[in-house]
């Protein structure tokens, strides 16, 4: 961040939301989850992020419910602070600086004011007891600490508190150690780790009303431990049912169930007492690292290794589902844009590719590439989709899979994907049948001829085997619309053209701009083609060193190419006078071009960390430099078109106004570059989105409210609950336009004709709701007999018929209460 | 220690019988040990788990059910007699008949004053115990279906029995039954059998736990006759409960093999308020589990799978003793194979008959580890079946293999064999002594002239055997006047000493020239399990059950030097930790100073002019002697040489031609022999 104090980089989406158990607020209608530096506070009906918590500087290690109010939210991170938020509102309360790193925590109802940290101390993890100073100011030092139980484990499952906060529990390694607060006194026990047993513990949970304490273990055994006092009558109670390490235990509040989960990603349920009769929530999907439970029991919730959250509802069924962007160890395809909906496309899970909304910070869905069970066990080989590309409409997706077998043989698919204008929802399987290989070995790169129009589609795909392959929709008589429901209607796919060049191996390929020339890289040697003839145009090479990455100039740029070299050179020919324009000596991990401008990035890695520059071919100076924006080498990165043009005027940051750059550290955290102007915009649109729903509205409340509150309440309440309701839980729109343009409307009470008017379209949309929406409402029909009475009766005064509106009014806004 | 060619027997299809039932005596720490085939077991808990006496069973008589009185030990059986045994002479002393069709389980109340069994046809039977004998007093009401299990209340006032779908609770003095207590059937296609009540507890609180055939472990009220708590242990049976004394514990044994804990905990701490909560669970059997007794500080159980399986409980010994690990007793302690050495003769002792073989023979050499080839295959000479229903109690073979004895509890045979190259003749030496018609133990001496015989009050009776005749010459009598039983006898090689050790440890020596009483040797507090004399000096080597060795000078009347030397050393640690006794010593001719001993799971020479181990060195280090040379092998060579090459040993005994032989009995042959277990679901299967 050197000289450039208004270009950061953050953090963007796709953090972590499996890092730490989520906690669920008390009415179960909020789930808090540390994901990143910030706590996202989530809707558990909706599965919408509706906060996110923003004031730590570093990860966030724990969230907790305050026990002595459940409104509160207590966070912790390494930064060395602990936050109290008002969750619901999204409002730091306040923060208390405890200057040591903060690993996890824990808190019990019986301390009041006082929370249990691990922080590190000398190589060691100790448990702190931290008292928090009640006083008023919004930031507080914490002096008063006092360790309770030296050497315990980091991982926030390895602690617990017990029967009414009586004692805490803690394991690390082979040891259980358990301290009495009444007693002060601390009592530890070892498994006999001999002959090879494998009886670690991994985590630790107590019954919340019993002196009994859960311990899951690495064979996946867990026991039940009992009569843990002073002396040495313990006892325990052993249950198997996993088969590797337990990773999450759990009771439910009454104590009635023990929950568990592992790398099966299967919920046991293990009935207390009753041990032997268990329930299954099995196929949940990647392996379950945290299970919580709500304070009433209502809602579990478990997280999952493929950065997802379960919200599982009444012990038996999946509510919902809060997905992260999946990260797997290693990105194999290029970070793309899809073109269509300008969402990030990247390997997900297993043989898949996931759209991730990078606006909402969301998963849109994953594409089953391989369309094969992904075996989840160690040392197979199995499908990896390693190259993806779009053209440039977007409806055409072409992926290349491949498993490599022992070292020699490859197996290689390469599928071609139809995006379905029709349903404009799915991508379909279009073409090439699964044993037929495209090429012998390799696919090295693999890229769509961006031509304008929609006739030819071409595809051009480079192999380790010696050729580059042009694949071509045949000009078919629908190839205009690759939509075509069956199968035979529509552009087949053929090889146009296979092209050598001394034998050599192609590594990559690129198409300019306009599509009327294609550059495939042959070791030192760029040739360029023109691919309507499939003549070779002209070559270029810059020895020595082999060509790693080709990318043509756009629009004023665009006769230009830039390629990189292994012998660390950026170079730039000229293709109208084919001669190298310059060349420069940097050591590049990755050229990208910007699809909307002529700017072209370049990361390079030096001493261990990676810098960035932003430049146009044509100008010598960069437009944009930024040292080391993360350590190790970037290997992937993208610029995502922007939705909204940013108007920044500061020369340093235009090449971020049309479009972002994406990018993955080798950590998988994914990372972009803001302004400030785009910061305080965001900071803007994230003020008045404070609605307050979070009370669970009764019928009876909101009528009442509504003799407190006056109309531009009701008002406000209507396009709230428009705003938020999800679209396809709304009424018509033809219903709700008319309450939506009235309640933007200067409400002039005394105007007769306006109410008038009003009142006849009410009830108009009143008859035409009455027959769907009666079983539901249960206390109204006292109400609309006796407004139906009363309009049927003829003597009645003005101001007794305004009210009777009023009332009717009333009853509307509550539906769509009812209806949010 | 030398090179030896060995006979590997696996021949010896000994197949020991199931434990049906057990019986744990606190005052004298012993427990009593029922099998199938009727045979009854005495173990000395307090003596390293010694198996001390053996009563030998009987065909028409199998012991359902065992119950100690005081020192008394009572069985009942499905004869329908309740028969007391003399422990002294291991016999049965008494059988009384209850009328009731067979009898299902017997329980005295704590008192010690009456004797309850329960029948097939439903009556409990109560009998008063008198000194000598008991008595039937009355019979409690009678109910429909068998009773199969049960319980006094320690009061004596109160009596539960588990019958078909229920439990009932007697008043004893009335003889009526005051509550009924039904027990639920199991589900599925379970649910039109009756459920059988296999077992009962009846515990001080009035909380009556039973253990049923549906596989629940319930806890009931007694008082109000209502049911507390139900556990779901296995979908099989539930066949045995004990209870701990101080009634904190109860263990469970299941068809699967499993034993099951539930301990009588407070739910919080400090609370008065305690429930029965189940704990863990040990797996230590493959078959059903039949019988268990609950001891302070271990779960003792048995059951189809014939091992007896003492499982301490950690929390209640000290770790890392020998009292913490786990022992399984596979094999009775006392042998059941007799070695004829010069004739190279097998003898096999079995319940009901003897067999005869002759070992084979190899051809050429081979390196250390080798298997040689099988020039002649052994061969059983002789199947020798047991006259009447009594099972035989002791055998032997004389080393020539020229006479063959063995003694049920009613009479003794004794045969002269004659091998002639492929003929065998077996004749019965018709007129024995009548002093002679049961012995405990049998003994001939080396030159196979003289017989002993080991007979009641710890006398032995000495014979002498002609070509067809056998003389009593004396009778041996302790000076102790012991009454116990005589279990270990050996003879010196010169035919000049005898020694006699009874199950009160002591040992005496006679001096078979004089017909006297030489010497005894000082009273040491573990029992004897085996003892031979030296052929050279006629020391008296003696290994006891809590492992220790000790060698006896018969001439100078003490210890010897060696001896002393080893107990002021005292013993490796890991040599004291061994779980099964040394049940066989014996020499080796050619060299003197080797002493050659075994258990089940090892066999060990002892070189008495090696330097004796300390604690820190290598006890087995016959592996790491091997890797070093020459020059280092005498600096860390010491006395104990063990190898663990052949296991489940039964016999090991060194031929007159310097071959070793050993008798193996691999547990899974034995696990073949048994019926097939319960089907359980396997993990992955």
């Amino acid at each position: 961040m050197v000289g450039h104090g208004e270009i950061r980089v953050v953090h963007r989406g796709g953090s972590k939301l499996h890092f730490r158990a989520p906690t669920i607020s008390a009415d179960s209608c909020f789930l808090a989850c540390a994901s990143g530096d910030c706590v996202k506070v989530f809707s558990t009906s909706t599965e919408e992020c509706i906060h996110h918590l923003r004031g730590h500087t570093d990860l966030v290690t724990g969230t907790l419910l305050r026990p002595s109010n459940h409104l509160q939210l207590y966070s912790c991170s390494l930064d060395g602070t602990i936050r109290l938020w008002d969750f619901t509102d999204g409002i730091l309360i306040k923060t208390f600086v405890v200057n040591l790193p903060i690993y996890s925590m824990v808190a019990s109802a019986k301390h009041e004011g006082v929370v249990f940290v691990v922080t590190p101390t000398h190589e060691l993890f100790q448990l702190v007891a931290v008292q928090l100073p009640p006083s008023p100011q919004q930031q507080g030092e914490v002096l008063d600490l006092s360790a309770v139980i030296d050497d315990v484990s980091s991982n926030p499952a390895a602690t617990a508190f017990g029967r009414e906060g009586e004692f805490i529990a803690s394991v690390k390694g082979s040891r259980l150690e358990v301290y009495f607060f009444r007693k002060e006194k601390s009592f530890s026990l070892k498994e006999n780790n001999e002959k090879n047993k494998k009886n670690t513990f991994t985590c630790v949970a107590c019954h919340p009303k019993d002196d009994c304490i859960a311990t899951g273990h690495e064979d996946g055994k867990i026991r039940l431990w009992r009569n843990l006092n002073q002396k040495k009558e313990y006892t325990y109670l052993t249950l198997h049912w996993h088969h590797a390490a337990v990773s999450s235990l759990c009771f439910t509040p009454q104590g009635t169930n023990l929950l568990s989960g592992g790398v099966e990603s299967v919920l046991v349920q293990w009935r207390y007492k009753q041990e032997n009769q268990k329930d299954f929530l099995p196929r949940l999907g990647g392996a379950i690292t945290h299970i919580s439970v709500s304070p009433d029991g209502v809602l579990f919730c478990t997280s999952h290794s493929d950065n997802k959250i379960t919200v599982i509802k009444n012990n038996v069924k999946v509510s919902a589902v809060i997905q992260g962007l999946v990260k797997g160890e290693r990105v194999r395809t290029d970070l793309l844009v899809d073109p269509r909906s300008k969402v990030l496309v990247l390997n997900g899970r297993p043989g898949h590719l996931q759209f991730y909304s990078l606006q909402r910070d969301k998963l849109l869905y994953n594409l089953d590439i391989v369309q094969q069970e992904f075996i989840h066990e160690d040392g197979l080989q199995q499908f990896e989709v390693v190259h993806a590309a779009f053209n440039s409409s977007g409806n055409w997706l072409a992926t290349v899979e491949e498993r490599q077998q022992k070292s020699a043989d490859v197996e290689l698919h390469l599928k071609l994907w139809a995006f379905q204008e029709q349903t404009q929802s799915s991508w379909f399987f279009w073409q090439f049948h699964p044993d037929w290989a495209p090429h012998e070995a390799q696919v090295t790169a693999l890229s769509f001829c961006p031509s304008a129009d929609h006739q030819t589609t071409m595809l051009v795909s480079t192999s380790k085997d010696g050729h580059f392959k042009a694949w071509a929709a045949a000009p078919d008589a629908h190839a205009a619309n690759a939509d075509a429901p069956d199968h035979t209607e529509g552009p087949s796919w053929s090889c146009d053209f296979v092209g050598t060049y001394h034998g050599l191996v192609p590594e990559r390929c690129c198409f300019s701009a306009d599509g009327s020339l294609l550059a495939v890289s042959f070791q030192k040697v760029v040739t360029l083609w023109n691919p309507n003839s499939w003549e070779l145009v002209t070559t270029l090479s810059q020895p020595p060193g082999t060509i790693r990455h080709l990318c043509f100039g756009r629009l004023s740029c665009s006769k230009y190419l830039l390629g990189t070299t292994s012998e660390n050179l950026l170079c730039c020919w000229n293709l109208l006078t084919c001669t190298l324009e310059w060349s420069t000596a940097v050591e590049t991990t990755l050229l990208l071009d910007d699809p909307r401008s002529e700017n072209v990035a370049a990361f390079s890695f030096q001493e261990g960390n990676t810098d960035l520059f932003v430049f146009k071919p044509n100008e010598p100076r960069p437009l944009f430099s930024h040292k080391a924006v993360c350590s190790g080498r970037v290997a992937r990165a993208v610029f995502a078109p922007r939705e909204e043009l940013l108007e920044a005027c500061e020369e340093s940051s235009q090449w971020l106004n049309l479009s972002q750059l994406y990018f993955l550290t080798p950590h998988m955290d994914l990372m972009t570059f803001t302004t400030k102007v785009e910061e305080e915009r965001l900071m803007a649109s994230s003020k008045p989105l404070v609605i307050n729903d979070s009370v669970a509205e009764t019928p009876f409340s909101l009528l009442l409210g509504k003799h407190r509150r006056q109309h531009e309440n009701e008002e406000r309440v209507l396009s709230g609950s428009l705003l938020q309701t999800p679209a396809h839980v709304l009424p018509s729109t033809s219903f709700l336009c008319s309450m939506f343009v009235q309640s933007l409307l200067v409400s002039v009470t005394d105007s007769r004709s306006e109410e008038m008017a009003s009142d006849n379209e009410e009830e108009d949309s009143e008859e035409e709701m009455e027959p769907s929406s009666r079983s539901e409402r249960a206390p109204p029909p006292t109400d609309s007999t006796a407004a139906a009475t009363a309009v049927a009766a003829p003597a009645l005064t003005k101001a007794e018929l305004r009210e009777l509106k009023r009332v009717r009014r009333l009853d509307l806004s509550w539906l769509s209460g009812v209806c949010s | 220690m030398g090179e030896f060619k060995v006979h590997r027997v696996r021949f010896f299809e000994y197949l020991p019988s199931a434990i049906r039932a057990l019986a744990f005596n606190k005052d004298s720490e012993r427990m009593a040990v029922a099998r199938t085939d009727g045979a009854v077991e005495i173990f000395n808990f307090s003596d390293n788990y010694f198996q001390e006496k053996v009563i030998p069973g009987k065909d028409s008589r199998a012991a359902e059910t065992l119950c100690w009185l005081h020192h008394r030990l009572f069985a009942a059986g499905l004869n329908g007699e309740i028969t007391e045994y003399d422990l002294e002479n291991l016999k049965p002393r008494s059988s009384v008949e209850t009328f009731g069709g067979p009898v299902w389980t017997i329980g005295c109340n704590r008192q010690g004053t009456m004797l309850a069994a329960g029948c097939e046809n439903g009556t409990v039977k109560i009998f008063e115990v008198q000194e000598e004998k008991i008595q039937l007093q009355r019979s409690l009401e009678r109910q429909k279906g068998r009773i199969l299990s049960l319980s006094w209340h320690p009061s004596g006032a109160q009596l539960a029995a588990g019958t078909m779908d229920m439990i009932r609770i007697f008043d004893v003095q009335t003889g009526c039954a005051t509550h009924r207590l039904l027990v639920d059937r199991g589900v599925g296609t379970c649910r039109n059998r009756e459920v059988v009540v296999w077992s009962v507890l009846f515990l001080s609180d009035r909380t009556v736990i039973s253990g049923d055939s549906a596989g629940k472990v319930q806890i009931w009220d007694g008082a109000t006759g209502t049911l507390i708590r139900t556990h779901l242990v296995t979908k099989w049976d539930v066949l045995a409960l004990a209870v701990s004394q101080d009634e904190s514990s109860v263990i469970a044994g299941t068809s699967e093999g499993t034993v099951v804990q539930f301990q009588f905990l407070p739910s919080t701490m400090g609370q008065q308020e305690k429930e029965w909560v189940r704990t863990r669970t040990f797996k230590n059997h493959s078959h059903d589990v039949r019988a268990l007794i609950h001891t302070d500080t271990a779960v003792v159980s048995g059951g189809m799978d014939t091992q007896l399986v003492v499982r301490p409980l950690l929390d209640k010994v000290e770790k890392n003793t020998q009292e913490s690990s786990m022992r399984k007793i596979l094999f009775p302690h006392k042998p059941l194979v007799d070695c004829a050495h010069r004739a190279g003769l097998l003898l096999f002792q079995f319940t009901d008959h003897l067999e005869l073989w002759r070992l084979g023979e190899s051809e050429g050499q081979g390196k250390p580890g080798e298997s040689l080839p099988v020039k002649k295959k052994p061969e059983k000479l002789i199947h020798l079946k047991k006259k009447g229903d009594d099972h035989i109690c002791s055998s032997a073979l004389s080393s020539c293999g020229g006479w063959l004895v063995f003694s049920t509890i009613c009479s003794v045979r004794l045969y002269r064999v004659q091998l002639s190259n492929n003929t065998v003749s077996l004749t019965k030496v018709s007129k024995l002594p009548r002093i002679l018609c049961w012995a405990h133990q049998l003994c001939f001496s080396a030159d196979s002239s003289r017989l002993f015989a080991a007979g009641a009050r710890s006398s032995v009776h000495v014979f002498s055997l002609s070509q067809s005749e056998c003389k009593h010459i004396h009778t041996l009598r302790p000076k102790s006047g012991s009454r116990q039983p005589l279990h270990l006898l050996c003879v010196s090689q010169d035919g000049h000493w005898l020694a006699a050790a009874n199950t009160d440890c002591e040992v005496t020596v006679y001096d078979l020239k004089t017909m006297k009483l030489h010497c005894t040797v000082p009273v040491y507090s573990s029992c004897p399990t085996a003892m031979a004399f030296h052929p050279v000096y006629n020391n008296l080597l003696m290994t006891h059950a809590d492992q220790q060795l000790s060698e006896f000078s018969v001439q100078q009347r003490s210890y010897t030097e060696w001896s002393r030397a080893l107990h002021r050393r005292g013993l490796h640690p890991l040599w004291l930790k061994r779980d099964t006794p040394v049940t066989h010593i014996t020499f080796n001719p050619t060299n003197p100073a080797h002493i050659l001993l075994h258990d089940t799971y090892m066999f060990c020479i002892i070189d008495q002019t090696l330097p004796l181990p300390d604690e820190k060195s290598v006890l087995f280090n016959q592996m790491m002697l091997r890797s070093l040379p020459e020059s280092e092998r005498m600096r860390h060579s010491h006395a104990f040489k063990i190898c663990k090459n052949f296991q489940n040993i039964l016999c090991f005994d060194l031929l007159e031609d310097q071959s070793l032989v050993v008798v193996e009995r691999p547990l899974l042959d034995i696990m073949s022999q048994l019926p097939a277990p319960v089907r359980q679901k396997k993990f992955a299967t």
